[in-house]
């Protein structure tokens, strides 16, 4: 297990990569963006994006806005 | 250069090359409820709505209903960075915006002070000069200060979006003569009031000094009844824009009657008395 911070919360996954992760969690069909550390990553890198031991990541979707 | 108020033939407001009738731009948060959103872009005319990101929820999916009313609703979406106080947060908020609503237009903002929402302009110029290069269509919502605006046409901004006074303060329009200088300094450049407007009457007052658009939200959605201020937005701001085209009279600091004083009836006795 790997423990991460998603969207600034503690989690431990088995997933290997972005895309195992938002597999994982049931976003396949869903609109989402991602970050890795900071960093923009596109949905077409989510598989090649390999995740490591205290990764921050952001899973987002469209909101309301001003 | 760039287009920008035109008093002959300016019933058309173009922002990177794209055309729109309406010049009420409308935010989409803080309404009652999804339908009253929906009922208040269609009242407002609004041809441009804006968006924003936030983390989504494995749990409620909100992000996924939100989208599923707003891709129905025949907009175009301007996403927002709200929230992002650096360079770097403001930056790959502005990729994952793209990325998720398919847009390289993005309503830039790089926040300075958590009390006053003002934009920290050092900030605001790097984020809209690396967005820049990297292929978006920047919105950058700034100040009134002329130097910062030099800089962020440089950093390849086409449009300028001034605060009328704090986000969400409902203020109206705080500086006057220099939103009235920075008109002038910049006739050719497209220019929206983007924050603090509260009521149609600072909306008309926004498009009488000769500015292009006017961006709102809370005063729409936070009113008692959202759709029908939205239509009293969109009526202040086409009357705001028709005066402008047609010329307000000077004022003066003097009274100066209406009615023609040849004629004036007693006229001699008036002046015997």
């Amino acid at each position: 297990m790997l423990k991460i911070l998603l969207n600034g919360n503690q989690l431990e996954t088995e997933a290997k990569t972005l895309e195992d992760l938002c597999r994982s969690l049931g976003y396949s069909n869903d609109k989402i963006a991602t970050a890795l550390n900071g960093e923009f990553i596109p949905e077409r890198n989510r598989q090649d994006a390999v995740l490591t031991r205290n990764d921050k990541i952001e899973i987002v979707s469209p909101r309301q806005g001003g | 250069m760039l287009d920008g108020p035109d008093k002959n033939n300016s019933s058309l407001l173009r922002l990177y090359g794209e055309e729109f009738s309406s010049r009420l731009l409308l935010g989409s948060a803080k309404y009652p409820s999804p339908d009253v959103l929906r009922q208040a872009v269609q009242e407002s005319e609004s041809e441009i709505v804006t968006v924003s990101l936030r983390r989504e929820s494995a749990r409620d999916k909100s992000g996924q209903r939100f989208w599923e009313l707003i891709q129905h609703l025949d907009i175009t979406l301007l996403p927002n960075t709200a929230g992002c106080h650096s360079v770097k947060e403001a930056v790959t908020t502005a990729e994952m915006a793209r990325e998720l609503f398919n847009t390289n237009w993005v309503k830039l903002e790089v926040i300075g002070n958590d009390d006053t929402l003002q934009p920290d302009l050092f900030g605001l110029v790097e984020a809209a000069r690396i967005l820049t290069e990297r292929g978006f269509r920047v919105f950058p919502y700034t100040t009134e200060d002329l130097g910062a605006a030099e800089k962020l046409l440089q950093a390849g901004c086409e449009v300028l979006m001034p605060w009328g006074s704090p986000i969400g303060s409902g203020r109206g329009l705080n500086n006057v003569y220099a939103l009235k200088t920075m008109r002038n300094y910049f006739p050719g450049v497209p220019l929206i009031i983007d924050a603090g407007i509260g009521a149609p009457s600072h909306a008309a007052l926004a498009m009488e000094l000769g500015y292009d658009a006017v961006l709102l939200n809370t005063a729409v959605s936070q009113a008692e009844d959202p759709v029908g201020m939205a239509r009293a937005f969109q009526m202040a701001i086409k009357a705001g824009h028709l005066s402008y085209q047609s010329g307000l009279m000077e004022s003066r600091d003097m009274a100066s009657p209406s009615t023609p004083i040849a004629g004036t009836p007693f006229f001699d006795l008036q002046n015997d008395s």
